[in-house]
């Protein structure tokens, strides 16, 4: 052990998990501060659910220890590890009501009824679900079903909520209700949540901090804000941002960028480490000015617009640019059509320059 | 359509088709469709119907030798006599002592089967263990065993256990090989449970048995149903297991009727006979249709919805 334990809600230390020959998490750490709402990002298969269920104690890991509480778990059941689950299925005993439901955790730990009573009334009156009590999963909506789940994670006064994918089930107006509603709750309750979702708008807008994952990896874990302005390796630039980000490889020369028999002037750009030869910069589509604005950026080209793909609020327009495929988020009410000339520019400050050869940030 | 709309939104399109298609009752397809199918139905009721006019009619009027016809002066006689004079060596009760013994093998050996499998099952499903893969495929590879080849080593194992002759041995030998099929069954429809189910009970602190009789068990009934059946029927119209590992006094409903059916004694009483043999196939038949709907409900379950 180490010395004084700092207010860690989970610790994760050298966890390895390897079904057979494969390795689907290898020597993974992860400290998880007291309150704080953890999203774990990643595409499907990356290995987050996986984490997740090692968490929760539902797989046996191969090695590594788990804390919670700093309370060593790592051989614990699920049910004496103080953490409540939700699942993307919502996971309701069918045959029992809502009421049934939310109690059955209670009811295994023999905790006396009036005690059942009251966590579940007050699960109920935070989740607002008094009305559907005595009803049977079977007889409830979907937004309705997963907040029966949440309730049940609820009644087991636990510190720490995991959460599987709670809202990949649901429609797209549900989701975004229930996600602002977990953030609330998230706000009033005060717990540690470790939430697994591969929808990064969920992850940008619920997140204190993000870890992406990738390959049984996290490749990035950081604040949302950072991920997003200041991604550490290619894999996190492309994952995060809809549309996903631009990117041009060419060649480094001192603070000059040659990319399609050009050169860029990029002194503008932070690097954080000394970099030469091949790169490959990066910068995202709502980063790329256009027009009358784009004669103020330090960095302009000349392209033809292609596609436009107007979405409302904003247009996604793809154009061509240094022999790539370049698109452009402008606003809505741009007026703009296929074949139009149009002049983009962009501030290589806002860009992002990772080594060709490791991916790294530069 | 026989009246003109009244308002018509615009002339045109009004000739071109509309609404659902219309469709002719006596197509092609139909009449060889249900020509079919009423040849098939006619050619298995019949022997039925045969069976029950035969049963209902007395000695002489068989003797005439129309079999189809109805029978002029119904009597319940050979009913009554299947049921309860028959003889086979030297009992003459009748078919109601096989019935019993029938009855005897079958409660025991049904819940017995059902309750080890269903276990089985869901243990093989939701807690796999070191080896469950091998066992299993171990356990499957017993349905494919012809019964041949094991009989004799059963009379041996059953004499070494001392229940050679008596309805326990019976019994045990009708669970031991429900099993492989049964556990199938049941491992197959609890891997079609959403495993984030399980999952959320074992959160839930529920155990072993807790997640078996409080999760499991209640939302199974279908699968229950046709295992009851599947076993019923079965156990019901064994005759073989019944005819080797019992003795005369505990031969269960098929070994007597065959014993009644097949006695070479004295006259054929045909319509005893087919009394009898509705009598024995009663059981299954009343399995089916008080079930059938559940039947169909288990066999076609896959997905359960929560």
């Amino acid at each position: 052990m180490r010395g004084e334990p700092v207010a860690h809600s989970v610790e994760i230390r050298n966890l390895d998990l390897s079904f057979g020959a494969v390795n689907v998490l290898q020597d993974l750490n992860l400290s998880i501060q007291d309150g704080e709402f953890l999203v774990l990002l990643g595409a499907s298969g990356c290995g987050k659910s996986t984490l997740l269920n090692c968490i929760a104690g539902l797989l046996e890991i191969s090695d590594g220890q788990i804390f919670i509480k700093d309370r060593n778990v790592t051989w614990k059941e699920p049910s004496a590890r103080g953490i409540g689950m939700v699942f993307q299925s919502y996971a309701l005993y069918p045959q029992m009501t809502v009421e049934g439901n939310l109690s059955f955790g209670l009811r295994n730990a023999r905790l006396p009824r009036d005690e059942i009573r009251k966590r579940v009334a007050r699960a109920a009156e935070i989740l607002q679900i008094e009305p559907l009590l005595k009803r049977k999963p079977g007889a409830l909506s979907g937004g309705q079903r997963q907040r029966v789940a949440i309730g049940r994670a609820l009644v087991r006064d636990v510190d720490v909520f995991l959460f599987d994918e709670p809202l990949s089930n649901l429609d797209a107006k549900l989701r975004a209700d229930l996600r602002v509603e977990i953030k609330r709750l998230h706000q009033r309750l005060k717990n540690t949540i470790i939430y697994v979702t591969h929808d990064q708008v969920e992850a940008m807008t619920l997140a204190d901090r993000i870890a992406i994952m990738k390959g049984g990896r996290i490749q990035q874990l950081a604040s949302p804000t950072e991920i997003y302005n200041r991604p550490g390796n290619r894999y996190v630039a492309d994952f995060i941002g809809s549309p996903s980000m631009n990117f041009l490889d060419g060649g480094l020369e001192g603070s000059h960028f040659r990319v399609g028999g050009e050169t860029l002037d990029v002194s503008r750009y932070p690097f954080v480490a000394h970099a030469a030869g091949a790169v490959c910069m990066g910068i995202r589509p709502e980063h790329v000015a256009i027009a009358d604005a784009a004669a103020a950026m330090p960095v302009q080209a000349d392209t033809v617009v292609e596609i436009v793909e107007p979405m409302g609020s904003d247009t996604l327009v793809w154009t061509n640019c240094y022999g790539e495929r370049f698109r452009i988020r402008i606003d809505g009410q741009t007026r703009i059509a296929t074949g139009d000339p149009l002049r983009i520019g962009f501030d290589p400050a806002q860009a992002s320059f990772f080594s060709a050869e490791t991916e790294l940030r530069l | 359509m026989d009246s003109t709309p009244v308002s018509v939104p615009s002339a045109t399109g009004l000739s071109g088709p509309r609404g659902p298609k219309p469709r002719r009752k006596f197509s092609r397809v139909n009449v060889m469709l249900y020509g079919t199918l009423f040849v098939v139905a006619v050619y298995y009721a019949l022997p039925l119907y045969v069976m029950i006019v035969t049963s209902l009619k007395g000695m002489p009027e068989i003797r005439l030798g129309n079999v189809f016809s109805p029978p002029v002066e119904i009597t319940f006689e050979p009913w009554v006599k299947a049921w309860a004079e028959a003889c086979t060596g030297i009992n003459c009760d009748g078919l109601s002592r096989g019935f019993w013994n029938s009855v005897r093998i079958l409660v025991p050996s049904v819940i017995l089967s059902i309750a080890i499998a269903s276990v089985n099952g869901y243990a093989l499903a939701n807690w796999r263990f070191k080896g469950s893969e091998v066992f299993f495929t171990i356990l499957i590879l017993g349905a494919f065993i012809p019964y041949q080849v094991m009989l004799y080593p059963i009379v041996i194992i059953l004499r070494e256990m001392g229940l050679y002759g008596s309805l326990w041995g019976l019994v045990l030998v009708h669970t031991v090989f429900g099993m492989p099929i049964l556990t199938l069954l049941f491992r197959n429809y609890f891997t079609s449970v959403p495993e984030e189910l399980f999952k959320a009970a074992r959160v839930d602190g529920a155990g072993f048995w807790g997640i078996y009789f409080r999760i499991m068990l209640p939302m199974s009934l279908p699968i229950f149903v046709v295992a009851v059946i599947l076993q019923v029927t079965g156990i019901w119209n064994d005759f073989l297991f019944g005819v080797i590992y019992t003795k005369p006094e505990f031969y269960p409903m098929t070994v007597q009727l065959n014993n009644i059916v097949n006695s070479v004694q004295g006259v054929k009483e045909y319509n005893v006979n087919m009394a009898a043999t509705l009598l024995t196939g009663l059981v299954p038949l009343s399995i089916y249709f008080v079930s059938g709907k559940l039947f169909v409900r288990g066999i076609a379950a896959g997905a359960v919805k929560g």
